[in-house]
């Protein structure tokens, strides 16, 4: 915790970049993606991206890898759908400890490598808790408002075997991200509290909301400063925004966020909106000169990139954050 | 510079910040059941649409927080906070502000919390019960992320002086900040608002006390707030509306001087605090200050002058008889004084050509004027049923005159047949439906209780009736309504029906009965809608949209309702039984009874008298709130105790005149459960088997699905259990009293009768199971609890009854009359619909285990429900028919 305090107060550092859209170019059929270890699964796993990490860690190795060596300071586990709940689309909520110790032990793996070569940066490794594929304050049905598909405690119950697995595979930092749904969050955070008491551990907590669109809010519905002040209970080492928005439509409420906390600021945005075929399509420099100028403003403390953004994307970002100091925090006292 | 302080910060789905400069955060009061009579009424009717626009109402007149409160023993709180405060997240406009979530227990706490993503308001938390459950309350509120309102209050009671406000925010605010790291801004603390004026001297610094707590507070605990429940401090001038504006007026004034940051208060009953006349400021603030020694009798004296309305008036206040007739008689029926009645109708009769228009004009232009004051709220249904005592006994004056002159009856507005039906006796809410019917002028034909349905057709369709209105208590009552509105439907006639009574519900009625009937059917869920239902029924211009609104929301109900229940998981029966609750019984071993075997008794009535829960009775009379607090209530606090004490008055009649017998009978016995939820008790070498019913909703990991078959040993286990069960009875007498006073046009002591009768026989049956614990039984032989602490059910062991929830299904009180010789042995009889006869009768049984605790059966599958027809030996479409309401869909 301190050292990356320490670091976090003399630079900006620099999150690694997209998983998924990496992992597209190995171009994995469903056979690659179970394995012999899971041939037998009685429904197609095809997609299921947390998988790789037990049937095709070279990959995941590789990907690690390549943004390490692209400048990233964090790189964050295969792990966003980790949790048994969004793995039970798959039939694998059994698996889930497995698959969140077997990601993390590779992320470690290439950090403690790329440390290994260069001391003096050390890498660290982001636990990804993601916000699973159901939300605590919104029914899924119009028709029943009042209805919903899954409980606090059910998501509690699930992000705390995911936290506890995370651990166990050896993270540095645990990173609620991606939060569309506060209260999703609020079970996480909560789930991470409790471990972080029973265990006497102080291991740091991201967490990155998602803005969903022009109207400046999650999709859960809460404004900027809402989401804030609903998650700031528990002590946090960084909060931000990734996902869903491009850099230059995020940058309003990264800089609203800034003004309302002293916590440090973390920004993964999109690489642009995805055009009409679903791709991603902003340059590295694109991208990099908008993220460049967060960093002139003094908005953040972490950058990185979300959907569509590659390692050449993230090694032009670890250039520009080099020349910049990063965005001052006054403790209070 | 830091961008921020250690302000409070509230969300909802935007931000609430408490800055210095923030002048004063009001809370909206409205959406609380302890607070607001239509908000808990709405909750209780399930119509949760209305209780949503209580709370926009809020958001719209300028609420900043919303206090949401679901404390009320009739309400499921954990499910109703749950319910409201999701539904609320559904709607922006109200989501918008935070909540606060507001109950004394903490199961509802932790529902709410679990369900809100903005940042919360706990009201409220404190040291009642010592360090270590505020340390882990604290703890997890925290960890939920929400800021918590402390009262006052530690092991050793509420803080009434500023010395104990001191202490016990000070340890309070200790604890939270060094032990549990709780954010300083994030503690609010409520001082506690107490009464001032009431006369007593230990009162007369209530409000200094709470101004000066405030101060310290915010002068000596860092970053805390304060907060207060604003309309306490005038509870003396209750009535008299002008002063109790003013007094909150200055109290806000003067609170938020010394640092009050938020309140719970009712906008409508505040002043502008420059709009209080100088005199009366004066007066109110020599109180609040505690500014002169007389300051009490002052006020009291102006409040006189001031009287904002006439309630207050003492009953010996006769100047009312110095008004003119029709103000009189106008008077006389709104206040239910039935005293002059007779003298001003004969002054009225003198005045007019026929007697007919004494009735036509005087007296329904007086029950106009009472119509109107209850539908607007201001009058309450036992002054309405007081009202009808009076139009009755003058319209009982006149008959013989109006007969004289054979000017015929008046005509009645529309013709109503009300009725009990089969199998079921409880009368006591379609009674009063029938007399608020009655004094609005429409015509009554009460069939009485256990009424068969071809005689409700029958006699409906030879008297012409203009809608139905049936009742029932029961659950069976329910089949009863289906089965009379299909046979209604043969006979092709398109006659209305309504459906009432306790066990009734607008989601039965729009799911079960109204598919069986082409026509109207509608759902009146308390008897001071019933006017208005009834003249939208009749009404010939908008009758017609009226009836297809009703269908068609109806329609709409039934739709969502079987989407909805689409969404529960039941565990199979195997499942549930292998989740069975396990109950040690070798470390907590059965204790055996001192006596067994059967014993039955007749009952002095004085001894039960002390066994009464009265918050029930209030109830029965459409008055809702716990008693005592009922008896000082801001909206009902005057009725109320106005119908305490004719009940009291009415029960020492009784009790003098023995005009009510009590009888009981219990036995206890030899018993063990089998694994396949049956409990087989032996009684004289004869075995007997009660079949319960196991849970089937599915729970979360480690919950046991309960039967109360869990409560008693198996017999497996070689050890020896006991249980017991029981009837008793009050009602020996209800019906001919009742008749009486009916014959004496005296319906509101008719009613009183038979509520008291009720709330006799539930005392009777917490005597009893008094008696079985310390004596009979003699498990709990030190047990020394307060009624108060009774009523709570502090004690061990339980007495579930047939028909309740833990144990839904009737037939099984056919096997307690058969083990017990019931009728027999006191008299009291089943009807065919499994109702006791007469109606204020208890039976149940008798658990005495620790761990046995009460619970809901909830919806079972047609697996269970086939298994125990399979244990008891009937045919599947019996159980089917008994269970229905347990059925899931």
């Amino acid at each position: 915790m301190k050292t990356l305090k320490n670091l976090l107060s003399k630079r900006i550092l620099v999150l690694d970049g997209a998983m998924g859209t990496m992992l597209q170019a190995y171009k994995f059929n469903e056979e690659d993606f179970r394995g012999k270890r899971f041939s037998n699964h009685k429904i197609p796993l095809a997609g299921n991206n947390d998988l790789l990490s037990i049937t095709q860690p070279k990959a995941i190795y590789d990907v690690h890898a390549k943004y390490l060596e692209a400048g990233a300071d964090i790189i964050e586990t295969n792990t966003f759908s980790g949790t048994s709940i969004a793995m039970a689309d798959y039939a694998l909520e059994d698996y889930v400890t497995e698959l969140n110790v077997a990601s993390a032990k590779i992320a470690r793996q290439a950090a403690d490598d790329f440390t290994a070569k260069n001391p003096n940066k050390p890498r660290f490794v982001a636990g990804s808790i993601g916000p699973t594929n159901k939300t605590a304050s919104m029914s899924p049905d119009v028709n029943d408002p009042g209805y919903r598909a899954v409980l606090f405690n059910e998501l509690k119950d699930a992000y705390s075997e995911q936290a506890l697995a995370l651990i166990e595979g050896g993270v540095d930092i645990l990173m609620v991200e991606t939060v569309f749904d506060t209260l999703n969050a609020k079970a996480a955070l909560f789930a991470i509290d409790e471990i972080k008491e029973n265990q006497q551990l102080d291991i740091p907590v991201m967490v990155s909301g998602t803005i969903t669109d022009a109207s400046g809010r999650t999709l859960s519905g809460q404004t900027v400063e809402a989401f804030l002040i609903s998650i700031s209970h528990i002590d946090l080492l960084s909060v931000g925004f990734n996902c869903a928005l491009g850099a230059d439509q995020l940058k309003p409420y990264v800089q609203r966020l800034g003004q309302n906390t002293d916590q440090f600021i973390s920004a993964h945005p999109n690489a642009g909106l995805p055009n009409a075929f679903g791709a991603y399509d902003q340059t590295p420099s694109e991208m990099c000169e908008l993220i460049e100028s967060y960093m002139s403003d003094k908005l953040v403390n972490i950058v990185g990139g979300c959907c569509g953004s590659t390692p050449e994307h993230i090694k032009l970002l670890a250039q520009a954050a080099a020349k910049y100091k990063p965005r001052p925090i006054f403790q209070h006292v | 510079m830091s961008n921020v302080q250690k302000y409070l910060t509230l969300s909802g789905l935007e931000p609430l910040i408490v800055r210095p400069d923030t002048n004063f955060v009001n809370v909206g009061e409205r959406t609380n059941v302890t607070g607001s009579r239509r908000f808990l009424r709405l909750i209780e009717n399930d119509d949760y649409d209305t209780a949503l626009e209580i709370a926009r109402d809020q958001v719209d007149g300028g609420a900043q927080i919303l206090d949401v409160n679901m404390d009320e023993g009739m309400i499921d709180g954990v499910a109703a906070m749950t319910r409201f405060l999701n539904l609320i997240q559904s709607e922006p406009d109200i989501a918008r502000i935070p909540i606060m979530i507001d109950s004394s227990k903490w199961e509802i706490i932790e529902a709410g919390l679990q369900v809100v993503q903005g940042k919360c308001v706990v009201n409220s938390i404190s040291l009642k019960e010592g360090e270590d459950v505020f340390i882990s309350q604290a703890k997890k509120i925290r960890r939920y992320g929400a800021a918590v309102i402390v009262m006052a209050f530690d092991e050793n009671g509420q803080a009434d002086s500023l010395d104990r406000r001191i202490e016990i925010c000070k340890r309070s605010y200790d604890i939270l900040v060094n032990d549990v790291h709780f954010p300083p801004q994030d503690i609010i603390f409520d001082p506690n608002i107490f009464p001032v004026a009431t006369g007593m001297d230990e009162h007369k610094n209530n409000a200094l006390d709470f101004f000066q707590a405030t101060k310290w507070i915010r002068e000596n605990l860092p970053h805390a707030h304060v907060s207060g429940g604003v309309s306490n401090v005038s509870f003396s001038f209750r009535g008299n509306n002008t002063v109790r504006e003013a007094m909150h007026a200055s109290f806000l004034y003067h609170g938020i001087k010394h640092g009050l940051t938020m309140g719970i208060v009712n906008p409508t009953m505040l002043e502008v605090y420059d709009e209080i006349p100088k005199e009366l400021l004066e007066r109110v603030e020599d109180v609040l200050l505690n500014r002169r020694d007389d300051a009490t009798e002052r006020l009291l004296d102006f409040a006189e002058q001031v009287k904002g309305n006439t309630k207050a008036k003492s009953k010996n206040d006769l100047a009312w008889r110095e008004q003119e007739l029709q103000t009189r008689i106008t008077h006389a029926l709104v206040k239910g004084i039935d005293q002059f009645v007779v003298e001003d109708v004969e002054e009225a009769r003198l005045s007019v050509k026929a007697p007919i228009e004494v009735i036509e004009n005087f007296l329904m232009n007086g029950m106009n004027v009472v119509g109107d004051l209850f539908g607007s709220g201001k009058m309450f249904l036992p002054q309405v049923v007081k009202s009808a005592r009076v139009m009755k006994k003058a319209v009982a004056y006149l008959l013989p005159y109006i007969e004289a002159e054979k000017s015929g009856k008046p005509e009645a507005a529309g013709k109503i047949l009300m009725a009990t039906v089969k199998g079921d006796v409880h009368d006591i809410g379609k009674n009063i439906v029938s007399v608020v019917l009655g004094c609005n002028n429409y015509e009554i034909i009460d069939l009485g209780v256990m009424v068969p349905p071809e005689r409700i057709i029958e006699t409906a369709l030879k008297e012409q009736v203009d809608a139905i209105g049936l009742s029932g208590l029961i659950t069976p009552s329910l089949d009863e309504m289906v089965y009379l509105v299909k046979e209604l439907n043969k006979s092709g006639h398109d006659i209305p029906v309504m459906i009432g009574g306790a066990t009734t519900s607008r989601a039965h009625t729009a799911v079960k009965i109204a598919p069986q009937y082409d026509h109207t059917v509608v759902h009146v869920n308390d008897a001071s809608r019933a006017v208005t239902v009834v003249g939208n029924l009749l009404q010939p211009q908008t009758k017609a949209k009226y009836k297809a609104d009703i269908r068609e929301e109806y329609d709409d109900f039934r739709a969502r309702f079987q989407q909805r229940s689409d969404h529960k998981t039941y565990v199979a029966l195997a499942e549930a039984r292998a989740q069975r609750l396990q109950i040690d019984f070798i470390t907590q071993p059965p204790i055996t009874p001192n006596q067994l075997g059967i014993q039955h008794f007749d009952q002095d009535l004085e001894v039960l008298v002390d066994y009464i829960d009265w918050t029930p009775f209030f109830r029965s009379w459409d008055l809702h709130g716990r008693y005592p607090d009922i008896l000082t209530d801001d909206v009902v606090g005057t009725e109320a105790t106005q119908l305490f004490e004719d009940a009291k008055a009415m029960l020492q009649q009784i009790i003098d005149g023995k005009l009510l017998q009590a009888k009981a009978v219990f036995g206890l016995f030899e018993a063990n459960s089998n694994g396949q939820d049956d409990i087989e008790v032996t009684h004289n070498n004869q075995a007997y088997y009660f079949r319960t019913l196991r849970q089937q909703l599915l729970k979360s990991k480690g919950k046991p699905y309960r039967a109360l078959s869990d409560y008693i040993a198996p017999t497996a286990s070689g050890i020896q259990d006991y249980m017991g069960c029981f009837c008793v009875s009050t009602g020996f007498g209800t019906a001919e009293l009742a008749k009486d006073f009916e014959a004496r046009n005296d319906d509101y002591n008719s009613i009183m009768v038979k509520a008291l009768a009720d709330r006799l026989a539930e005392a009777f049956a917490e005597y009893l199971h008094k008696q079985v614990r310390t004596t009979h039984w003699g498990y709990q032989p030190q047990e020394s609890l307060t009624n108060e602490e009774l009523i709570k059910e502090s004690y061990s062991g339980i007495r579930p009854a047939p028909g309740y929830p833990a144990c839904p299904d009737h037939l099984e009180k056919e096997t307690i009359w058969e083990l017990l010789d019931v009728n027999n042995r006191i008299g009291v009889e089943l009807t065919e619909s499994l109702a006791m006869w007469p109606a204020a009768s208890v039976s149940g049984y008798y658990f005495a285990h620790p761990e046995a605790s009460y619970f809901g059966l909830g919806k079972i599958t047609k697996e269970q429900v086939q298994d125990y027809a399979t244990r008891k030996n009937i045919t599947i479409e019996k159980a089917i028919q008994w269970l229905q309401p347990n059925l899931k869909e």
